[in-house]
């Protein structure tokens, strides 16, 4: 018996979304095969790698998360800088923490301020993440888009509840949505459908939910390969968006990252290549070490 | 199973005789197709067409048992390339790589390290499974000495690494009762380790430069009548490998190609001097089907994550683990307890129940049955909500249990505070901690009856 490898082309494309304005603008998704899959297919961007800014003090971080970002964390400007100029991010998802309604409840325009002062300092593509509330998120999204209009930041998470106020804000100022559907592949799919009457498919990133290594990975994991299956290879069409995955502050949460530093780069490292694996592509994390471990690692 | 029951059919005597047992040839054809019964019980099949139906019936990848007894390893009989498409069986194994160069005292404290590792998950222990030994010193005394030491001194399923043929065997027959993995057998030792494996009966690790250069060591190994083998395609880093494992199990699973149908070994140890960069490698090969993964070291804070991760990957998608409902009583609780709640999920049972067993204060723990769903899975799909909370207390007589009136639950379900102020009247819902692992300290903080 001869040997033949047994390759396997797919006809069909992954969305490419771009991200961002000007030089620094980053492309994700574009490619026609599964993960890694570069023997039989193309994979034209490689995955966006994401670090995370905070616009209110964290709390209750572990000291081994806290301590690359221990002298700006009272600053967002200044914790996004150092992101990218020493630890070298394409990208940054800032997250709106103070607005929540159960904590410090902070008004959608001082939201899009800080918003804007954040992307104004550093010139690198940014996901705006509000704190899963819907009706919050919504106008705090609403005011980010007119307030940074033009920036094409990706904003999200947008649900079934709250996806027409933000996707035309969106659309209306040129930015792009993340379209959130928890851990079910025909809801992700209904998103987009109700999502691509009126808004450019092309600029649609989806979340399916994201988890740590240990705490719902075993889901996780199968469900987003599951959902980059049928986009790929049952060539359907609304599943055809980049996907991203949001888990690096699951896995610093857990008892076993805060318990070393490694474990902890390792927990987060690991849910992040288990991710890539599954199709993600679009990564936000936490430790600047797993990101660049990754990175390393998939170049 | 390759075969359906119809072509089993027209290779079998088709007289109808049921010594088989059943009532037809037809019949026993269907059960065969599905693996219920066994070729065995027909007494008329020509012998050459039931080594035919035996091969057409095996698993397209073999399952190869490395080790014996308690700690033997079982690896292969995979079905899927996906696991959302079914489960992945095998769990792969872990081995850990000695070397005969590292100092007598280096390979102690590795050994000892190794034994005592000791790591427990929703009530199953996480488990290294392979001490990988490596003839480094160009010594075969040394190598011997290593072999005879892991050999005595654990209980490990071993792999013997080495070069050297000659001294390759000479170790595996110092062990072959434990029937270790040798390795590499290549297409240049092939004629000479061919009656070594047959003498000994023990597994071989097959090497190839590439996919294809395994096939025709395999199929040598095969038509001597050796099947006990593992595979490694030379794979050099961890995009190469998540390649030729994908196509190694590609071939053996959907186009039925019988030389390469078993299972695999990677060597992350060998891709990546840096002990991070070797876990991930080994992460992403362990999803990519790898049947063992050799490391180098044997650390705890780089082998728990893997572990847990293995636990993650080869639990069954389709099944939750679940536990069951009770009003479960930690440590000899009285009316003055604390009362907690949580969901039959079984990570929240073993953390929630572990972390008051830590605090070290009595409790009656609430284990709702949630069909499986972590605490906000549940809430949302109303199965721990203030109503199927109250149907709970209410069943198990929570009220008779406790003097006081307080219930302690989940931080994160902050939604659930008001529903359960409506659905439990007189109790005073507090709100834990978000994570189950700060349970301890705040009962030792807050908790007054
Ligand atoms: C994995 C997962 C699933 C899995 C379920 C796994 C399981 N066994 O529960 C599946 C795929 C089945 C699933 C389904 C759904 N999910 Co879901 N899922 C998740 C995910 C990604 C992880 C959850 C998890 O396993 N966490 C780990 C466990 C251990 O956490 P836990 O149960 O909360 O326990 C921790 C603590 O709460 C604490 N704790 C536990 N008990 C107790 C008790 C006390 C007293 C204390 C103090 C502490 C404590 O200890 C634990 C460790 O710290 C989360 C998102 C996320 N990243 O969190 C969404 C999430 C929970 N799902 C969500 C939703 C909406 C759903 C669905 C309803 C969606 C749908 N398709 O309809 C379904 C519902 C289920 C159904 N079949 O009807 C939402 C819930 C939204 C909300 N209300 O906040 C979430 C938050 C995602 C999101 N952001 O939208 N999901
Ligand atoms: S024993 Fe064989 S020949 Fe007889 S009925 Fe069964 S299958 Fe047919």
């Amino acid at each position: 018996m001869k040997y033949e490898p047994p390759l396997e082309k797919i006809s069909v494309n992954i969305r490419e979304t771009v991200l961002g304005q000007g030089e620094k603008s980053v492309k994700i998704g574009g490619e026609n095969t599964l993960p890694f899959h570069s023997f039989e297919g193309s994979l034209p961007n490689s995955a966006g790698l994401a670090l995370e800014v905070l616009d209110t003090q964290p709390e209750n971080w572990a000291p081994s998360v806290l301590e690359p970002f221990e002298d700006v964390v009272s600053d967002p400007v200044k914790w996004a800088k150092k992101c990218v100029e020493v630890y070298g991010a394409e990208m940054l998802c800032l997250r709106l923490l103070s607005t929540d309604p159960m904590g410090k409840d902070r008004s959608p325009e001082e939201a899009a301020e800080i918003t804007k002062k954040v992307t104004d300092a550093v010139d690198v593509p940014f996901i705006v993440w509000g704190t899963d509330m819907e009706d919050k998120d919504a106008q705090v999204l609403m005011q980010v888009a007119r307030v940074c209009s033009g920036k094409n930041l990706l904003l999200g998470p947008v649900v079934k509840g709250n996806y027409e106020k933000i996707a035309k804000a969106a659309l209306e100022h040129g930015h792009a949505v993340v379209a959130q559907a928890s851990m079910d592949a025909n809801l992700t799919k209904e998103l987009n459908i109700a999502l691509c009457k009126f808004f450019p498919p092309e600029k649609i990133v989806v979340d399916p939910t994201a988890s740590a290594l240990g705490y719902g990975l075993e889901y996780t994991f199968s469900i987003i390969e599951e959902i980059k299956q049928f986009g790929l290879v049952d060539k359907d069409k609304m599943m055809q968006m980049p996907i991203l995955c949001d888990f690096g502050g699951d896995c610093w949460r857990t008892k076993e990252a805060k318990e070393s530093r490694e474990q902890g780069i390792l927990w987060e490292a690991i849910s992040g290549i288990t991710f890539l694996l599954a199709g993600a592509n679009l990564l936000v994390f936490r430790h600047p070490e797993s990101l660049k471990l990754i990175k390393e690692m998939v170049i | 199973m390759a075969l359906k029951g119809a072509e089993i059919m027209k290779m079998l005597p088709k007289t109808n005789c049921k010594e088989c047992g059943y009532p037809t040839c037809f019949a026993f054809a269907m059960k065969l197709a599905t693996g219920g019964a066994n070729l065995e019980d027909c007494p008329h099949l020509d012998p050459q067409v039931r080594a035919q139906l035996e091969a057409a019936m095996a698993p397209p990848i073999k399952l190869v048992t490395i080790g014996a007894g308690e700690n033997a390893l079982a690896i292969g009989e995979e079905e899927v390339m996906f696991r959302h498409e079914k489960t992945f069986f095998h769990e792969s194994g872990i081995a850990i790589l000695i070397s005969d160069k590292e100092s007598e005292s280096d390979i102690e404290k590795k050994l000892k390290r190794i034994k005592a590792f000791d790591f427990e998950r929703i009530g199953q222990k996480l488990k290294i499974d392979l001490l990988a030994l490596c003839f480094e010193s160009g010594d075969k005394g040394k190598f011997e000495a290593l072999v005879k030491k892991a050999y005595e001194t654990t209980n490990f399923a071993l792999i013997l690494i080495c070069e050297d043929t000659d001294v390759l065997f000479s170790a595996a027959s110092l062990c072959a009762d434990r029937k270790p993995l040798v390795y590499p057998i290549t297409k240049d030792n092939t004629s000479a380790a061919i009656p070594k494996l047959k003498e000994l009966g023990v597994p071989a690790g097959v090497k190839g430069q590439s996919i294809e250069a395994l096939t025709s060591v395999t199929s040598e190994l095969k038509d001597a009548g050796i099947e006990d083998m593992l595979l490694d395609p030379g794979s050099k880093n961890m995009l190469e490998g998540i390649r030729d494992q994908t196509l190694i199990r590609r071939a053996a699973l959907k186009k039925g190609f019988r030389p390469l149908g078993y299972p695999t070994i990677a060597f992350p140890c060998f891709m990546y001097q840096d002990r991070f960069k070797e876990t991930l490698a080994a992460a992403a090969l362990m999803i990519k089907y790898a049947g063992i993964v050799v490391l180098s070291q044997a650390e705890a804070q780089f082998l728990l994550p893997l572990l847990v991760h293995r636990f993650n990957i080869y639990s069954d998608p389709r099944r939750p683990m679940t536990v069951e409902e009770k009003a479960y009583e930690i440590g000899n609780p009285g009316e003055n307890s604390p009362v907690l709640i949580s969901t039959n999920y079984a990570l929240d049972y073993f953390i929630v129940s572990a972390a008051i067993e830590e605090a070290n204060i009595p409790a009656y723990l609430c284990i709702k049955d949630t069909e499986g769903l972590g605490v906000m899975a549940a809430w949302t799909s109303g199965k721990f909500n203030g109503e199927a909370i109250a149907e709970f207390f209410e069943k198990y007589a929570m009220a008779d249990k406790v003097k006081h009136r307080k219930l302690i639950i989940p931080g994160v379900a902050k939604k659930l505070v008001a529903e359960l102020e409506e659905e439990l009247p007189g109790w005073e819902i507090i709100l834990g901690p978000l994570e189950g692992s700060d349970i301890p300290k705040f009962l030792s903080e807050e908790w007054k009856a």
